[in-house]
């Protein structure tokens, strides 16, 4: 069955060229239409469709780099990620989860200093909860702790959950920015002690 | 001027006239008669039937070949198969149970979609109300649901079964990676299905899928190498799934035109290469034929 289709659409295209040849060049006697190879023919003008081919193709290939480029929105709708917190004075040492919900933040104060944790966790960006009566956080997706300072002692994160950036104004108010994040690489120094990542108090 | 020739033609030639049109009607009458008998006892006779199925379905083999190969839903099948290729103990019919089930869900899926409301705040109570009030919506629900764990299912054992048949060997080897192809867009259906409820199940689902993907090598502002490409979360992979930088509005319309529209077309181009390379490629694979040496012709000597 195979062989016998085969067969006939490769008779039919070099009859076609033939057929071509004869029309588009009558005056060429020095070259015989036929090639040696099937569906070659030297006496076809094609660049033309060659040209034709090159829009097509060049217009297609336009048209994916904009559609790739589309799925990049210039601008977002989404919540500020620098906003005011209140006074240091605001807050009692240990963990403050008054902003979480609204931020994803907490608020932590030591003894001398004050820093913001970003409530996402370094293993796959849940945000973790605060049990305070084992004083640890924890994720409820994959179950990563962290203790009170954020620093990863249990499950699969790889690494201390990342801080916000913290200053205060003009006024003495805390000003926190979370698109600005001071982490613990894995396997690196920390970047907690930076000017930025905390607020002596 | 038509009327004043008919006038002048006097009575007798409206009566002659008169007379003519009841013959005609009389004859007509039969004829619609005699039509309509023909129709009710051998419908197939009509031109209407004959317009439709073109082929005389009289039974000989011939006959039943054409009625599945001039069919336009039935013409992606073989006419004939080989007896092997419908043992279920063989194929275990994972392929066409799929395909019957992605069926299904397109159509729970477009009857969903007249209640279903892809924004925040709207597409959780949308779920709410269909569960709970909407005639026949928890049907529906539960359908698409049901249906599509299930395909998840039989897609991997589709595949489980061609490979312990060997059916991705030669000629099989590009509708073998077809088959991933679609295996793969099955699983972006699922994953995308998934955030649509807007629940804290998907919400956190998609958080942790995106964020897998914000580790991807090069592409990903998490992943080796992202980084030192110049990828943030402002630009990378991960940014172009959701639309933004969090699981928000963007990421749950884009989810759903994903889910709806996109990932089934290119489905079903995928699906139609697939359904015709089988044929194309020698049917659905059977048991290997056995040959004996014996049986093995020797080279003819010219």
């Amino acid at each position: 069955m195979s062989s016998a289709d085969h067969a006939r659409p490769q008779v039919a295209a070099q009859s076609l060229s033939l057929v071509v040849a004869e029309s588009s060049k009558p005056a060429a006697p020095a070259k015989p239409a036929a090639s040696a190879v099937p569906g070659e023919n030297p006496g076809v003008n094609k660049l033309r469709r060659r040209v034709v081919w090159s829009c097509v193709w060049g217009f297609l290939a336009a048209n994916l780099l904009m559609f790739l480029r589309y799925f990049f929105p210039r601008t977002l709708f989404e919540p500020s990620t620098i906003f005011k917190i209140g006074y240091p004075s605001d807050f009692q040492p240990g963990v403050d989860e008054r902003f979480k919900a609204q931020y994803r933040i907490w608020v932590i104060r030591e003894a001398d200093r004050l820093f913001v944790i970003y409530g996402r966790c370094t293993h796959l960006g849940c945000t973790p909860d605060w049990k305070p009566s084992e004083h640890k956080f924890k994720c409820p997706c994959h179950g990563s702790g962290y203790t009170a300072e954020g620093i990863n002692f249990e499950g699969p994160a790889p690494r201390p959950m990342d801080r916000a950036h913290v200053e205060l104004d003009a006024e003495g108010q805390i000003v926190v920015d979370t698109s600005r994040l001071y982490s613990w690489p894995k396997g690196g120094g920390d970047h907690f002690n930076d000017p930025g990542a905390y607020i002596n108090v | 001027m038509a009327d004043e020739q008919n006038t002048q033609g006097g009575k007798k030639g409206l009566a002659v006239l008169l007379e003519e049109a009841r013959e005609n009607a009389k004859a007509l009458k039969g004829r619609a008669r005699e039509e309509l008998e023909t129709t009710l006892k051998q419908p197939e006779k009509t031109q209407l039937y004959k317009s439709i199925f073109r082929v005389k379905h009289d039974d000989s083999e011939r006959s039943r070949a054409l009625g599945v190969l001039t069919n336009v839903f039935l013409h992606l099948h073989p006419a004939k198969i080989n007896r092997d290729a419908v043992r279920y103990s063989y194929t275990w019919g994972m392929g066409g149970i799929s395909f019957y089930l992605f069926i299904v869900l397109t159509i729970t899926g477009v009857l969903l979609m007249f209640y279903y409301h892809p924004t925040k705040g709207q597409a959780y109570r949308d779920i709410v109300y269909l569960m709970s009030d909407v005639p026949f919506g928890s049907l529906l629900r539960n359908m698409h649901r049901w249906a599509a764990h299930l395909m998840i299912i039989t897609v991997w054992l589709h595949m489980f079964r061609v490979f312990l048949t060997g059916s991705y060997k030669k000629p099989r080897e590009f509708n073998w990676c077809v088959g991933v192809i679609l295996l793969v867009l099955t699983m972006l259906l699922s994953f995308t299905g998934y955030l649509l409820p807007d629940d804290q199940l998907g919400f956190w689902a998609v958080t942790v899928g995106t964020s897998m993907a914000n580790a991807t090598p090069l592409l990903g502002a998490g992943g080796p190498l992202g980084p030192q490409l110049g990828m943030t979360n402002y630009n990378d992979v991960r940014f172009a799934l959701l639309g933004g930088s969090i699981v928000d509005a963007n990421a749950l319309l884009r989810s759903y035109i994903w889910h709806c529209v996109a990932i089934p077309l290119i489905g079903s181009v995928f699906m139609g290469v697939h359904f015709w390379r089988v044929r194309k490629d020698g049917g659905i694979s059977g048991p290997a034929p056995v040959m004996l040496e014996s049986e093995i012709k020797s080279e003819r000597k010219f």
